[in-house]
């Protein structure tokens, strides 16, 4: 059987096993950001929670995937709650150091005209700040969206996985065409969704194109 | 807790820490296998990097290959390389040290690009050639990020290391690997435990060396915020 009569048998299967990566990707990078966005708050109110918390999502980071997943398991069991609880955590360094650098580079300036203007703190966060931080947030979703795509993958040995499970099936049945079409596949996706955030943040800024058409 | 006294009853037995399935044993081997890659690693990113850097040549090639080295996961490698390579470590291997390359190369390569030109004119009014102002000049500027860059392959490559065990090879993950196969929390809980611990004090040995590499005169300009040093290149995946 050649290669493309496997995936023209395994269509249904291929499609499942991309959208279950797509959804438990979907998940984690959601999942983090709500938590970084709310450490990044944490931080703006005080300033001296961003070592702690930066060490600790730092020190979460360098934990290998695979290790974290053995010290959870026992306790969470082979779930999807196990597998969302790692792939958050390896989101949220890149996530809240990208949101406070954001929220950091906004100009004073603009940021005491919204004041001046009547504008309440929340309303000075979700009309000005966080539009204008959307460049370093964009860019911190990009890689955080392309490193849990991967990562994923290893969520197969705790029985999640999406294509990463079709590859470990591939490989237990020495099938080598289930586990190239698998990493491709996982390729592809990484690269759809960083040119999907790309598109998304150009729609977000809209700024950032009038600028550069200006040739200023 | 009594998945913790499993753990420690694991780690405690000492028919775990002698022979080839041994903790000693398996820990030499993860080390080797990690080691030899960010050394293959370094002797090929580094004089490319750093050539890329001096001469501004090839500044593309360089930030399209650590694109793509960020969008292909290591474990879609290593399972990729296997029907080439076989079981064990010669699979492993080059899976381990493509995945030095980029960060590697790119913080080498934006190192020497972020040194100020005015420093490198400085040199060049002093009298020095080109090599004088690479060695004397930009890379002691640039070495806490090319530092950087190893720290965050080598943490990287430990990871790795990790899953190595799916494709045979030996390390510490087999001990993960075996514990999922055979259910045994114990185990499984004390194989990552050993993993985490070995991953973390990696980092902090090179977070150390990257102090130590800063030059005096640099570290009083740099930014509090780079103190992981990790800004360049916050794109490590596993």
């Amino acid at each position: 059987m050649n290669a493309w009569e496997w995936i023209a048998r395994n269509i249904g299967q291929l499609a499942g096993a991309t959208l279950d990566h797509l959804v438990l990707t979907l998940l984690a990078v959601s999942g983090g950001l709500v938590v970084s966005f709310a450490l990044a708050l944490a931080i703006r109110a005080d300033r001296r929670w961003y070592g702690p918390l930066t060490g600790v999502a730092g020190t979460l980071y360098t934990i290998p995937s695979l290790a974290l997943f053995a010290v959870l398991v026992p306790v969470t069991g082979l779930s999807v709650l196990t597998a969302e609880i790692g792939l958050v955590s390896y989101t949220l360094l890149i996530l809240l150091r990208n949101l406070v650098a954001g929220l950091d580079a906004v100009p004073p300036d603009v940021s005491e005209a919204a004041l001046a203007m009547g504008l309440s703190p929340m309303q000075r966060l979700a009309r000005v700040e966080l539009p204008l931080a959307m460049p370093y947030l964009i860019g911190g979703l990009r890689v955080a969206t392309v490193t849990t795509i991967g990562l994923v993958m290893v969520t197969a040995l705790i029985g999640e996985g999406g294509l990463g499970q079709v590859m470990l099936r591939g490989f237990n049945f020495r099938n080598w065409t289930a586990v190239y079409v698998g990493a491709a596949l996982t390729v592809v996706l990484a690269f759809a969704a960083d040119l999907l955030l790309v598109g998304l943040g150009r729609i977000l800024t809209p700024w950032a194109r009038a600028s550069q058409t200006d040739g200023s | 807790m009594d998945l913790l006294e499993q753990a420690v009853a694991w780690l405690a037995d000492p028919s775990h820490w002698v022979g080839s399935n041994g903790v000693p044993v398996r820990l030499v081997e993860h080390l080797t296998l990690s080691g030899l890659a960010v050394a293959v690693g370094v002797a090929v990113a580094l004089p490319l990097g750093l050539a890329i850097g001096h001469t501004g040549r090839g500044a593309l090639l360089a930030v399209n290959l650590a694109n793509l080295g960020r969008a292909i996961p290591s474990y879609a490698l290593l399972l990729v390389l296997f029907p080439v390579f076989g079981l064990g470590f010669a699979t492993a291997f080059p899976a381990l040290v493509l995945l030095t390359l980029p960060p590697i190369l790119t913080n080498t390569y934006i190192g020497i690009r972020e040194v100020d030109r005015d420093m490198v004119d400085a040199g060049r009014g002093m009298g020095m050639g080109s090599v004088q102002i690479l060695a004397r000049v930009e890379i002691p500027i640039a070495l806490p990020f090319i530092v950087a860059g190893i720290r965050t392959a080598a943490v990287q490559v430990v990871a790795t290391a990790t899953l190595a065990a799916l494709v045979a090879g030996g390390g510490l993950g087999r001990y993960i690997v075996d514990g999922f196969a055979l259910q045994d929390h114990g185990q499984l809980l004390a194989g990552g435990l050993l993993v985490a611990g070995l991953a973390i004090a990696t980092e902090r040995l090179l977070a150390a060396v990257e102090r130590r590499v800063t030059s005096p005169g640099l570290r009083i300009a740099a930014p509090p915020a780079g103190r992981d040093g990790r800004r360049l290149q916050p794109s490590a995946a596993r």
